[in-house]
């Protein structure tokens, strides 16, 4: 595994983006805690979350270039449409399924987020297909000379998938410029990873398609930024795919509708809980006097601040016009 | 007698027929602890893991290893966690287990069921809400059974597992937890391939399945009790093969058709009914043959206002009574 | 590559079962041989055949127990089937759609092989969907405690399909025994293994899935049987799933359909002609005085009279009544 650097700014990121960094990774907390909060109010039918994985979420998504790289994410990925420009805003009114949210004007569920302008394709629901299509902007990009990369996201339990092997195998065969980030937080739902796989790290499967695999800490951000970088790098040279395993682990229920006591023990969770990302990039900025406590708690305060004033305004936002339900089926 | 709702009567069916015979296994993904309906609640603890098997996170697979588990002495019930996520499967299921004793010349047959949950109503969005039964209803050599009640659901399931063919078997999702109903201690079955009257009347058979059966049987109320019309409510239960005596005895008394499903009107499987109807029993009626059905959109969005605008309810389909019962 | 140079008898095969190892090799061409000629006569509407691949159809084969393990083919595996047990006479009446084949009763295309008692199963024509299969016969056996194995043979085109993939996951997280047989003969149809994949050797995947692959020189057909006794040998023994990569070649186009000359050179093929599995076995028995000019030209001569004896069986059988195409869709209710 890839582990944490000992200069902060060893990938060329400056102190401000090290902050900026962080505090994605708290929004992205923030963001989600107050989702399953509003959820349990009766506020909203459903809530999908990522709490825990915000070092690896932002830290890949940081590697790209918004609006110009493509971004396909799946629902626990609230870290990549943060960190692309989607702001707690975008995210409250599609969790809310307010009239006037980008992602879906209220059809597809929460977290399945869409931001044409950002380049983040629309996700469905079925595990895996997102993957292909992420491997079809990059062969697109491919044959037009452009030099856009595209990222996928996507769990463990996705590797599974027929088409997680035939997007992997096309991106391969072409040397697409695509980067594949699994997101390996060792279940999927109730299913441990060793019922979904036989194999150590998923990342050995990138050879048989004849790129390269790697295993990084994704508690670590930096970790994982440095290694995206890398394959974006890889990929914009025109050298094709990589594949990122981020090992980590989810804090929270799978969903909203979920019990995970059912599958897991407490003591599995309080200890992963000590592993939790956003205390330990506070920690290594503070070692390495880039954070103190005052600074940390005004980024937690605009964090809250920018959440409370996202549901605010979502809250009063008006529902979608029901006879909108049967508009754009096809174009317009 | 035992009170139970629809999922528990599931889970009692699985329950019972693998206790009856050994054979019986259950695959899917989640199944081991339940699974996200909690419909194989318990079965692990009594089977064992072997028997309640979590699968890797691949329809095709899950379809396909049951194909072959089949035809080694095993009857798997494989579970689809959401109807949704089936296609990635249909090659498996209309390629290979509808066509394999076709095609083998009787040589080989598949007696797998696979159970999925279906249908709009919970907030589920494009994809925890498909319903699917016409794309498969289309496929000779499989049979499609769509439960809407605890009692048929028990009944169907047992005469599913015990099918020497393959039988999809789709559960209205919304109709899980609906009521409760007294089921019988002994075994039973209920044929696959028979539909049933649900309530009797005279002037108008409506023909439905799945949750719309339960939206036809208020509406039907509120028909009788504002406009006296007489509404005999006939739920198919089994899509393929369909029951066509018992809707077209029906039709042949009432003489008028209204046909409700929850899938978006176009070529939706209520749309085969109405053409037997308009074939077989045309000289017997009064007026046309109707349809009420979802618009032709993605069923459903997953905004409460959206969804509730698109899908039949009651109200819609006692207007739909009532114009026909006008006619 | 595995390949074997050692004396005959050291994979513990008997002189007589080298020779009928030779024999199934030499009786694989002549059918496929005489369904192409067949259907150039306008005999019949299509031919797929296996010309190029016996040494791997039947090396593989070889290390089964016909009636006992489990046998999914492709269309190719004329080699296979004949080596597990079916005779030239069932290869020839699915050629002709009789009534009596035992395949499919002409339902099936030709070479769709299917014959219940030797445990070959039906094969649909969509690529790769009866990999997953082959893990549930044999996941069925693990849940049931017999010691049976699957084997199930597929092209170099069929690894980039999603069921191969999940198929294969499945049997390695659950350690069941399967042996899976590519026979990379680097075209699927006109497109070159380079344009499926980016790895020269497909059974470098197998360790993605938790089990060994292997890449045999698949015309070499001791070199094949070998690592296919290893294979059916661990899988029985309960350690596990094992793939094979068998590297070959097709002699002879796609299908009756193809005109393979759009996208390969005749350069290509008269090179591999050169590397053809029977003259090269061939001269392997006779340098190790197993066979002799006499036996070589008696055996070539029963597998012609076999499969002349087969196609005027099978011409002069009835067609299928055509209202039997109504029939098994569904289980029949058995008529006392
Ligand atoms: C094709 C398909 N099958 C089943 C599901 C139901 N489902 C939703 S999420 C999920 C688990 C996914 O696990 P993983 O890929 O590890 O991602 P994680 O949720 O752990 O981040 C399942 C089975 C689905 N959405 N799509
Ligand atoms: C799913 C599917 N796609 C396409 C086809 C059409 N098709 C038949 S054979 C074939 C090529 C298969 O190549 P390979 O797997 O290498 O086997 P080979 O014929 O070379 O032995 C194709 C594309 C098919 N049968 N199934
Ligand atoms: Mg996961
Ligand atoms: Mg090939």
């Amino acid at each position: 595994m890839v582990s944490v650097r000992e200069s902060p700014t060893e990938l060329g990121l400056s102190n401000d983006q090290l902050l900026d960094v962080l505090y994605k990774m708290m929004l992205s907390r923030a963001v989600g805690q107050r989702e399953r909060m509003l959820n349990r109010m009766g506020k909203a039918p459903f809530a999908v979350t990522g709490e825990g994985h915000e070092a690896t979420q932002v830290g890949t998504a940081y590697a790209l270039v918004s609006g110009k790289d493509w971004a396909f994410p799946y629902y626990r990925d609230i870290g990549v449409a943060l960190t692309l420009g989607q702001t707690a805003r975008d995210l409250m009114l599609e969790f809310l399924a307010r009239g006037e949210n980008v992602s879906s004007g209220g059809r597809n569920m929460p977290s399945h987020f869409s931001d044409p302008k950002l380049r983040i394709v629309s996700g469905s629901a079925p595990v895996a297909t997102q993957m292909p299509h992420a491997v079809g902007t990059a062969f697109a990009g491919k044959l037009r000379g452009l030099d856009e990369v595209s990222m996928v996201w996507f769990g463990d339990g996705a590797t599974s998938k027929g088409d997680c092997h035939e997007a992997m195998n096309f991106a391969g065969v072409h040397k697409l410029p695509v980067v594949f980030v699994c997101e390996n937080n060792q279940y999927a739902i109730s299913v441990h990873w060793t019922k979904q796989m036989a194999v150590e790290n998923v990342a050995v499967r990138a050879q048989g398609y004849g790129f390269p695999g790697v295993t990084v800490d994704g508690n670590d951000v930096l970790a994982v930024y440095g290694a995206a970088k890398e394959a974006v790098e890889r990929a914009r040279r025109g050298d094709g795919p990589t594949f990122i395993e981020a090992k980590t682990y989810r804090l929270v229920p799978h969903t909203s509708d979920d019990d995970d006591r059912r599958y897991r023990s407490r003591e599995e969770v309080e200890e992963w809980s000590k592993k939790d990302p956003i205390p330990r990039f506070q920690a290594y900025l503070e070692e390495h006097g880039l954070l103190d406590e005052k600074t940390r708690d005004e980024l937690a305060k605009k964090a809250a601040q920018e959440v409370d004033a996202a549901t605010e305004y979502a809250e009063n936002a008006p529902l979608p016009d029901p006879e909108t339900a049967l508009r754009h089926v096809f174009a317009e | 007698m035992a009170e139970k709702n629809m999922v528990e009567a599931i889970n009692d069916a699985m329950l019972e027929e693998m206790k009856r015979d050994p054979r019986v296994m259950l695959l899917g993904e989640d199944v081991g602890g339940g699974g996200v309906f909690r419909a194989t609640q318990g079965l692990r603890d009594e089977f064992g893991p072997d028997r309640c098997f979590d699968t890797p996170l691949a329809e095709s697979a899950i379809i396909g290893v049951a194909i072959g588990a089949s035809l080694n002495g095993i009857v798997p019930i494989a579970e689809i966690q959401f109807a949704d996520f089936i296609h990635p499967a249909m090659d498996q299921i209309v390629s290979e287990a509808a066509r394999l004793r076709y095609r083998s010349n009787g040589g080989w047959g598949c007696p797998i069921t696979v159970r999925a949950p279906y249908g709009s109503g919970i907030h589920g969005g494009p994809y925890h809400s498909q319903s699917i039964e016409a794309i498969y209803g289309h496929v000779p050599g499989l049979k499609v059974v769509c439960v809407a009640t605890p009692y048929d659901a028990k009944g169907l399931l047992k005469s599913a597992i015990r099918d020497p063919d393959p039988v999809l078997f789709l559960e209205h999702k919304r109709a899980y937890r609906l009521y409760r109903q007294d089921l019988p201690d002994d075994d039973f079955t209920v044929p696959i391939g028979e539909a049933e009257v649900k309530r009797e009347g005279s002037d108008i058979t409506l023909i439905t399945y799945g949750m719309m059966m339960h939206h036809s049987l208020k509406a039907a109320e509120t028909a009788q009790d504002e406009d006296g019309a007489s509404v005999e409510v006939i739920d198919l239960r089994t899509i393929s093969p369909l029951d066509k005596k018992t809707v077209l005895k029906s039709v042949e008394k009432t003489g008028k058709a209204l046909v409700v499903y929850e899938d978006n009107l176009t070529g939706g499987f209520g749309a085969e009914v109405a053409a037997i109807i308009a074939q077989e029993a045309f000289e017997f009626l009064d007026g046309p043959v109707t349809r009420v059905a979802s618009p032709d959109v993605p069923i459903s969005p997953y905004a409460g206002v959206l969804e509730e605008y698109l899908l039949p309810n009651p109200e819609k389909i006692a207007k739909a009574i009532r114009d026909l019962a006008a006619y």
